[in-house]
């Protein structure tokens, strides 16, 4: 995907090489507990936190964005705390019916300013696989939301250099596209 | 505002060419994944699942070269199966630009690898994938090895242990129907759906597009999957790769005041 935007990316665990890189996605398949052992084990967590703190731009995706909370009830382990709150499954305190997990595409509603989504189509559509989702303490820290089986959930979060989306734009076609577009080359 | 249901190609591979069967079986050549999957890409497709038929038989899965070569034309969401067996090569087709694997055989063989799995890359990476064979007195069957054998339990048992070990979602073919333009086997989706609360993804059947829209309108699917339909055109099976309109789709789902 990046190399289609003429931007050649560098994928590493190496904690030196994220340390030091200009701009980093933190993408995420995978259970949240393995995820963060992952980060913990390889020395990656202090690379960014380190960069998280220096304001390098980060876009984190789907259980990436999971990690940017402090805790989910997923796992057991913290996540990387950067922005206040927890990650709750569906279902949780809500319709213990719903389909679980959520997997397609929806259209997201922008609730705050965030560079990333301000040039956003309006048929814009992003593809979710997840079964959970975002709960920040703080309004402020949501910048979209997303409908499933008729209830809300956080879509895309953000904390000052961070953004983070439950959506994979990898995948969301040339909506997706044009998003990591304007991650790469604006913020 | 709740999205559409997904419409989703399935694709066939066989020795690094995708070809189209019926019952999996009579392979007729449909093309070179590179060519058919970029022109998917450029229909913006919901996703679409490649099944590597002779992998499933051997139990090895397609060169993870080729599978690299295939994800690198997409930016739409993609799931594997064939010959998938450790969570090590689950590790490597999601690094390779797949978000799902699907599982059939190993919910037989291995479900600790199964579980492992989900366990490992979270429910919404695995499919398990639920082959259904109707024997000669009607009674439902659920068959892996691709079709090779029978397993002791009905679709609907079988449907269960998969949810127990943590899949996230059913793709459930009708193998008598795949590839025949026969349309969905409504009873079989409705069976399945009512006893697991993941989504459940019909296959196997639809001749027309107005048969997509049936299993979920009628039997409460959250997914259709369809072969045939989106690579040939006509009666003939001229190889025609085709898909709807975003319009289309949305038509689709909304026609029938039959809902579930």
């Amino acid at each position: 995907m990046c190399r289609r935007l003429g931007v050649e990316p560098v994928v590493s665990d190496d904690p030196e090489v994220v340390k030091h890189a200009a701009k980093l996605i933190l993408p995420g398949v995978g259970a949240f507990d393995s995820a963060m052992r992952y980060l913990n084990r390889t020395g990656l967590k202090e690379s960014l936190d380190h960069q998280f703190l220096n304001g390098t731009p980060i876009l984190a995706i789907c259980v990436g964005m999971q990690l940017l909370l402090e805790r989910s009830e997923e796992g057991q382990l913290p996540g990387l705390g950067w922005i206040p709150g927890e990650v709750r499954h569906l279902r949780s305190g809500r319709d213990p019916e719903l389909r679980v997990p959520h997997m397609g595409w929806s259209p997201i509603v922008v609730s705050a300013s965030a560079p990333l989504f301000e040039t956003m189509d309006v048929d814009a559509r992003y593809y979710f696989v997840h079964s959970y989702a975002a709960v920040p303490e703080k309004d402020r820290h949501v910048v979209a939301t997303a409908d499933y089986g008729g209830q809300p959930f956080v879509a895309a979060v953000a904390q000052g250099n961070v953004v983070g989306v439950q959506f994979h734009p990898e995948k969301s076609h040339r909506h997706g596209k044009a998003l990591i577009g304007r991650f790469v080359e604006d913020v | 505002m709740a999205a559409e249901p997904r419409v989703i190609p399935t694709l066939l591979l066989q020795d690094g060419q995708f070809v189209k069967t019926r019952a999996f079986e009579d392979p007729i050549y449909v093309g070179d994944p590179i060519n058919i999957l970029s022109i998917f890409n450029d229909f913006e497709v919901d996703e679409i699942v490649i099944l590597d038929i002779r992998a499933a038989r051997a139990r090895v899965p397609a060169p993870l070269e080729d599978l690299r070569r295939y994800a690198e034309e997409c930016f739409i969401p993609l799931a594997y199966g064939g010959g998938l067996t450790s969570v090590e090569q689950l590790r490597q087709l999601f690094d390779t630009g797949y978000e799902k694997a699907v599982l059939n055989s190993a919910l037989a063989d291995a479900p600790e690898f199964v579980e492992a799995a989900a366990t490992t890359f979270g429910s919404q990476s695995v499919v398990a994938s639920i082959d259904v064979v109707a024997s000669s007195v009607g009674e439902e069957q659920v068959v892996v090895h691709g079709g090779a054998d029978v397993v002791g339990q009905s679709p609907v048992e079988w449907a269960r242990r998969a949810v127990d070990l943590g899949v996230g979602e059913i793709l459930l073919t009708s193998v008598n129907r795949e590839g025949t333009g026969q349309g969905y086997d409504l009873d079989l989706v409705s069976k399945v759906r009512s006893v697991v609360n993941i989504p459940v993804i019909a296959h196997g059947g639809a001749g027309s597009r107005e048969d997509l829209a049936q299993p979920v309108l009628l039997s409460g699917a959250s997914a259709v999957a369809a072969g045939r339909l989106f690579v040939f055109q006509g009666p003939d099976r001229g190889v025609l790769v085709n898909y709807l309109s975003r319009n289309q789709i949305k038509r689709l789902f909304s026609n029938s005041s039959s809902g579930t």
